[in-house]
C-alpha cells in the first residue's frame, strides 16, 4: 500500500509539472505583459530596458523556474483586468462554483440512489421503463440546453425562479459567501443546480442500476433471501453497500468533470463563479488569469483523482496487485 | 474480411449476410432500433444533401436581409410563407441554416470520432500486443488523459488558441480545431477497450498459428486481432459520436467553436439564447430539438447495439 501511495503521489506531481509547463508556455506566448504594463507610448530603448528588468530576456529555463517558484508560493501573477493577484480573483469566485457543485451533488445523490435501486429491483415495471427512458433522453440533452429550457419555462413563462445571478449571499468566512442561508439564495441556486445535475443524474442512475443488478445475482444476496431477511434490508443494507464502491470511484472522477460543466451552467445563468470568470478572462485576453485558472483547475482534477484512486486502493486491495504487476 | 472466408457453398451477398445475421434479426425485431435508424438516416441524408434541399444559402451574405430577422415559424401568427421555420436574428432562413448546421455538427462529430478511433485503436493494439514497459507507459498516459474531462481540456485548448490567433483566423479553421481537440482528447476510450480485447485474443491459437506462419506483428495486429475486436469498437463508436456532437455543440455555445457566420447547431442555439427573453424562442428551440433528436437516436442505436453485441467493455 505504501509503495502504491508513493507511486500515485509521484504521478500526481509529474502531472502537475506538465500542467505548469503548459501554463508557462501559454503565459510566454499569449499577449505581451509589457504592453499591459506601459502601453504603446514607450520608446524601444526603455522597452528593452524594462524587458531586462522584468527578466523577459532570460533563458526559458530561468524564466520557468521563476514561474514555478512563484506558483509554489501561491503567486500566479497579477490579473491585467482586475489589477489583483490572479489567485485571489479565482479564490473569490471559487465558493460560488463549489456551492453550485455541492447543490448538484446533493440532487444527484438524493435522486440517483433510490431511482437506481428501484429500477434494479423491478426492471420490468412500467415506472422503471419510464425512468430508464427518461434517463436516455437526459443523457442526450446537453447541459446548456437543459439550462436554457429551465430558464424559459420557470423564469420567463412562470416566473417562479430568478434567471440569473446568485441573489442574496451571506458571508461565512474569508471569501466564502453562501447561498444556503437566505430564501433568495436558495431560489437562485435551485435552477442552476438542477441544470448541472441533469447531465450526471442519468449516468448515475444507470450505473447504480447495473451494479445493483449484478450484486443481486450474487450468492450472498440469494442466501440472505433464503434466510428470510426483510427484502428492504437486503436491498438497502446488504446489496447497496457493495454497489457503492464503483459508484464512489466514478463519482469522484465526475466531480472534476462537473467543474467543466459549471462553465456551461454558469454562462447560461450568469452565475458569478470560476467558469464564468474564465470565459470573461478569455475574451479580455487576461493571460495571468487564464493561466491561473488552468493551474487551479488542473490542481483540483489531480487532487480529486489521486484521492479517489487512493480510497479505491484502500477499499479494494486487488487494485494494488493489478497495478503493481502492470 | 469476406474474401478470406473459406466457404465451399455459394457465397451469399454481403447484404443478405448482414440481413440474416444475429444483428440483422434483432434489428428487425426491435421497433425502437428501426425507428431510431430511420430518423437518423433522414437527418443524415437531409444534412448531407443540404445544398440541394435548403431553399436559401445561409453562407451567402447576398441572400440574407437583416430586415427579415426574427420571423416566427409557420404555425405562429405573423409568419412569412417563404420562411417555413421562421428566421434567425440575422434574417437567415432557419430551416436552411439548421440543415447546414446539422451537416457541420455531424461532420465534426464523425470526423472527431474517426480520429479518436484511429489513435485509440493503434495505441490499444500496440499496448496490448507489445506489452511490457510500452504497455504500462501508454496505459498510464491513458489514465491521466482520461482523468481530465474532455470538455475541460477542449475549453482551455480552444480558449487559448482563440486568444492566440485572434478570432478571425480561429473562425476560419474552427472546424479543424474542433475535430482535432475532440479527437485527441478521447482516444483512451478506444485504447483501453482495444487493449483489453487484444490481451484476451493474443493467447488464442489462431494468433500463434499466424505467428508460426511467419506473419509480422503489424499484419497479425491489423488483419487477425483487430477484426475480432470490432464489436466493442462499434458500441463505443456510436456513443462517442453522440458525445462528440454534444461536445461540439457545448463548445460552440460557449463561443469557442463554430462562428455565428457559419453556425453549427450549438452556435445557432447560442445566438438564439440572446433573444429568448424577447420572445423569439424558435431560434433556440428548433435547432435544440434537432440536436436532441439527433443525439437521442444515436444513443438509442448505441444501446441497442450494446444489448445485441454485448461486448465486455472496459469498466473504469
Amino acid at each position: 500500500m505504501f509503495a502504491y501511495l508513493v507511486k500515485r503521489v509521484f504521478q500526481a506531481i509529474a502531472v502537475m509539472f506538465v500542467i505548469s509547463v503548459i501554463g508557462f508556455a501559454i503565459q510566454g506566448n499569449l499577449g505581451d505583459p509589457l504592453r499591459e504594463l506601459v502601453g504603446q507610448s514607450v520608446s524601444e530603448e526603455t522597452r528593452q530596458q524594462l524587458r531586462d528588468e522584468l527578466g523577459l530576456n532570460d533563458s526559458f529555463m530561468t524564466q520557468y523556474l521563476r514561474f514555478a517558484g512563484n506558483a509554489l508560493q501561491g503567486d500566479l501573477g497579477t490579473s491585467y483586468f482586475f489589477k489583483e493577484p490572479a489567485l485571489d480573483v479565482i479564490l473569490k469566485k471559487l465558493p460560488a462554483t463549489l456551492e453550485l457543485v455541492m447543490g448538484a451533488t446533493i440532487i444527484i445523490i438524493g435522486l440517483s440512489v433510490p431511482l437506481g435501486v428501484y429500477t434494479a429491483i423491478k426492471p420490468d415495471s412500467i415506472l422503471s421503463r419510464i425512468i430508464m427512458g427518461l434517463s436516455i433522453i437526459g443523457i442526450s440533452i446537453p447541459v446548456f440546453l437543459t439550462a436554457i429550457m429551465m430558464i424559459y419555462v420557470f423564469s420567463v413563462e412562470y416566473g417562479w425562479f430568478p434567471s440569473y445571478g446568485r441573489g442574496d449571499t451571506v458571508p461565512v468566512f474569508g471569501y466564502w459567501e453562501t447561498n444556503f442561508a437566505t430564501a433568495d439564495g436558495w431560489m437562485h441556486i435551485i435552477l442552476p443546480s438542477f441544470a448541472l445535475a441533469s447531465i450526471m443524474l442519468p449516468l448515475f442512475i444507470r450505473l447504480i442500476r447495473s451494479e445493483m443488478m449484478e450484486v443481486l445475482q450474487s450468492e450472498y444476496v440469494k442466501f440472505a433471501k433464503a434466510k428470510g431477511i426483510n427484502p428492504r434490508r437486503i436491498y438497502f443494507l446488504h446489496a447497496l453497500k457493495n454497489t457503492l464502491l464503483p459508484v464512489i470511484t466514478v463519482g469522484g472522477v465526475q466531480i472534476g468533470t462537473m467543474v467543466a460543466y459549471t462553465i456551461l451552467t454558469e454562462t447560461v445563468f450568469q452565475w458569478p463563479g470560476m467558469g464564468f470568470m474564465f470565459l470573461e478572462a478569455v475574451n479580455r485576453v487576461d493571460t495571468p488569469l487564464i493561466v491561473a485558472y488552468l493551474i487551479v483547475v488542473g490542481f483540483i482534477f489531480v487532487v480529486t483523482n489521486t484521492i479517489v484512486d487512493l480510497i479505491y486502493g484502500l477499499v479494494n486491495p486487488t487494485v494494488n496487485i493489478a497495478r503493481m504487476g502492470a | 474480411m469476406s474474401t478470406e472466408t473459406v466457404n465451399p457453398r455459394t457465397e451469399p451477398s454481403r447484404w443478405s449476410k448482414i440481413w440474416n445475421s444475429n444483428m440483422g434479426y434483432s434489428f428487425r425485431k426491435n421497433p425502437v432500433a428501426i425507428f431510431s435508424m430511420a430518423v437518423f438516416l433522414i437527418i443524415a441524408v437531409s444534412a448531407f444533401f443540404a445544398p440541394l434541399i435548403a431553399p436559401y444559402d445561409p453562407y451567402d451574405p447576398a441572400s440574407i436581409d437583416i430586415m427579415n430577422s426574427e420571423y416566427p415559424p409557420f404555425w405562429v401568427s405573423g409568419a412569412l410563407p417563404e420562411f417555413s421555420l421562421g428566421t434567425d436574428d440575422q434574417g437567415r432562413d432557419l430551416w436552411s441554416t439548421i440543415l447546414y448546421g446539422t451537416r457541420l455538427s455531424l461532420l465534426i462529430g464523425i470526423c472527431a470520432v474517426a480520429l479518436q478511433a484511429f489513435l485509440g485503436i493503434s495505441i490499444g493494439l500496440i499496448a496490448g500486443y507489445v506489452g511490457g514497459r510500452v504497455d504500462s507507459l501508454l496505459m498510464r498516459l491513458a489514465d491521466i488523459q482520461l482523468s481530465f474531462s474532455t470538455l475541460m481540456v477542449a475549453i482551455i485548448f480552444l480558449a487559448v488558441t482563440q486568444a492566440m490567433f485572434g478570432s478571425e483566423t480561429f473562425n476560419q479553421y474552427a472546424v479543424y480545431f474542433l475535430i482535432a481537440v475532440i479527437g485527441v482528447a478521447e482516444w483512451p476510450q478506444y485504447a483501453r477497450t482495444v487493449r483489453a480485447t487484444v490481451l484476451a485474443e493474443k493467447k488464442k491459437e489462431y494468433v500463434d498459428s499466424a505467428r508460426v506462419l511467419g506473419f509480422g506483428p503489424g499484419r497479425i495486429m491489423v488483419r487477425h486481432i483487430l477484426p475480432n475486436s470490432l464489436s466493442p469498437i462499434f458500441v463505443i463508436s456510436t456513443v462517442q459520436v453522440a458525445n462528440a456532437i454534444i461536445s461540439e455543440a457545448s463548445l460552440s455555445f460557449l463561443g469557442l467553436g463554430m462562428p455565428p457566420s457559419q453556425p453549427s447547431l450549438g452556435s445557432l442555439i447560442s445566438s438564439g439564447f440572446d433573444y429568448i427573453f424577447s420572445g423569439s424562442w424558435w431560434i433556440t428551440a428548433i435547432p435544440g430539438i434537432v440536436l436532441v433528436v439527433l443525439v437521442l437516436v444515436i444513443n438509442l442505436l448505441g444501446d441497442w447495439m450494446r444489448d445485441v453485441l454485448n461486448p465486455k467493455l472496459y469498466k473504469g
